[in-house]
């Protein structure tokens, strides 16, 4: 029965993280682009500096209508957006927060290999979407959307892979537990280089050319409404949440701090996501959207080039040191 | 082989526990998928339940407590080579619904090959293993750490051989895709 009991717990934890962190990651988005361009955001809903805005949003979204187009490949259609949102959250699953046993949803033995795995599987939503719509803006975000994570899921892979080398096994909490300080200079580049693909294969600013609303309308979501557009930008969010806090894990020393000991590793790495994810708000207000060349051209000439500079550099660092 | 512990002595056909079912079952989901995928009209269909195949065949790796082949798996042929056939798709003209010409003369003779193809890999496998059990109840035979081991002291020259394989094919690509460029210039 207990065990039972702890699972479910596990499970239910899991999923109020995957439900509120990216309402807050969300909120603070409103909040600091509107700061950053001089404005003040929400300001109304729920009273305190508009803190419920993304609630209100989610109530109008429920109530639109649901529009499916009529030439549509409608259960795709349908489906798309299950897909893109639901490997985030298995995602989440494997994410530990903290250094003991019970700090993680569920350990898996080749996690590096799950997210990874898992996050790429995310795109397939957006695929679905921009070819069931029947619109060629659709259509167009969708053949960026693949173009892009097929650019940059190899830096992503190089870089991550960096880290298990560095570390000698390839499980999350395994890495963590390998972390030193002298880390970060070492994996510096593999850092920057994992933070930017992931940026990229989330469609986020600087790297939204397959959503560019100004251009081809929000790319594979144009047809959508209502609930399932609310849940693609979901999965925006929680994408951002989980990149944030993959990059804590493998590169920053996740739950490692410089005092606090290990009862406040979580909170370590709650600021550390914190951190990133005001710098993925941050990129977002200050860069310009590149275009299409310039992206495959960033990705295949200057970020495979530097990951594979950076495995080089952990396979002589970890020789040395042996 | 060191992969598989051999105790098939205490094992039958007549009593299955359950991961041995639900071996059997996902195994049937992957072929009805695979079926699917090859006798629809629907081309992106085709590569939508491409997806499903692949993915039970992760489960499959899974339940065979090959953890580390399993998220491969996934991550190689769901999260990019179905991609680039989705991205291939989306550049012809596939419309949505059915393709009027998604039918071939050459149905008979891909049966056969098909078949002849899944015989020769069946034979093989079957002949490799016999009777031979993996014990699923002890500690993980495919983990990461034995994969890495057995790929790295028993399996180095075809493993060196597959990739000097691969980087022949990715020369070969980039040769091909310039020679056109001359031509059209």
């Amino acid at each position: 029965m207990n065990d039972v009991l702890d699972v479910a717990l596990r499970l239910v934890a899991v999923f109020v993280c995957f439900l509120v962190l990216p309402l807050v990651v969300g909120q603070t988005e409103h909040k600091v682009m509107a700061h950053m361009q001089g404005r003040l955001g929400p300001m109304y809903a729920g009273g305190f500096h508009g803190w419920a805005q993304l609630v209100a949003d989610g109530v109008k979204f429920a109530q639109k209508e649901d529009v499916v187009p009529e030439n549509a490949d409608r259960r795709i259609f349908q489906l798309a957006p299950a897909v893109a949102l639901l490997p985030y959250l298995l995602v989440l699953l494997a994410i530990p927060i903290g250094p003991s046993e019970g700090a993680v949803g569920q350990v898996v033995d080749a996690g590096v290999f799950f997210v990874l795995a898992v996050m790429g599987v995310g795109v397939l939503g957006s695929l679905m979407a921009g070819w069931a719509s029947a619109n060629k803006f659709s259509l167009l975000g969708g053949l960026r959307t693949a173009a892009q994570l097929l650019a940059y899921e190899l830096p992503m892979l190089l870089a991550a892979a960096s880290v298990a080398m560095a570390a000698g096994t390839v499980s999350l909490p395994g890495i963590l537990n390998a972390f030193a300080w002298w880390w970060v200079p070492w994996q510096i580049v593999g850092a920057l280089v994992f933070f930017t693909a992931g940026l990229a294969e989330l469609q986020r600013p600087p790297f939204d050319m397959p959503v560019a609303d100004s251009e081809i309308i929000f790319g594979a979501y144009t047809e959508y409404t209502g609930l399932r557009f609310a849940l693609f930008l979901l999965a925006e969010y929680a994408g951002i949440v989980v990149l944030c806090g993959l990059t804590t894990v493998l590169f920053l020393g996740g739950w490692h701090g410089p005092f606090g000991g290990d009862g406040l590793g979580w909170v370590w790495t709650l600021l550390k996501t914190a951190v990133l994810a005001f710098v993925v708000i941050w990129l977002r207000v200050s860069y310009p959207r590149l275009r299409e060349d310039q992206l495959q051209k960033l990705a295949w000439t200057t970020l495979v080039p530097l990951a594979l500079a950076q495995i080089a550099l952990t396979g002589i660092v970890k020789v040395a040191i042996q | 082989m060191t992969l598989a512990a051999t105790t098939a002595a205490a094992h039958g056909f007549l009593s299955p526990t359950g991961v041995e079912v639900a071996f059997v079952l996902v195994g049937l989901a992957t072929l009805g998928a695979a079926l699917v995928t090859v006798t629809t009209r629907q081309l992106v269909h085709a590569a939508l339940w491409l997806v499903v195949a692949l993915g039970g065949l992760a489960v499959e790796y899974l339940l065979l407590t090959a953890e580390f082949i399993a998220w491969v798996q996934v991550l190689i042929y769901v999260g990019s080579v179905v991609v680039l056939l989705l991205f291939g798709l989306m550049l012809t003209k596939a419309p949505i619904g059915r393709s009027p010409d998604a039918d071939s003369g050459n149905r008979p003779v891909a049966l056969a090959v098909a078949l002849a193809a899944a015989a020769a890999l069946v034979w093989v496998v079957v002949d490799a293993f016999r009777t031979t059990w993996i014990d699923l109840d002890g500690p993980a035979q495919g983990s990461t750490d034995v994969i890495g081991q057995i790929l790295f002291r028993h399996w180095v020259l075809p493993f060196e051989a597959l990739s000097v394989l691969l980087l022949a094919a990715l020369v070969g690509a980039i040769v091909l895709s310039r020679k056109k460029k001359e031509d059209e210039r």
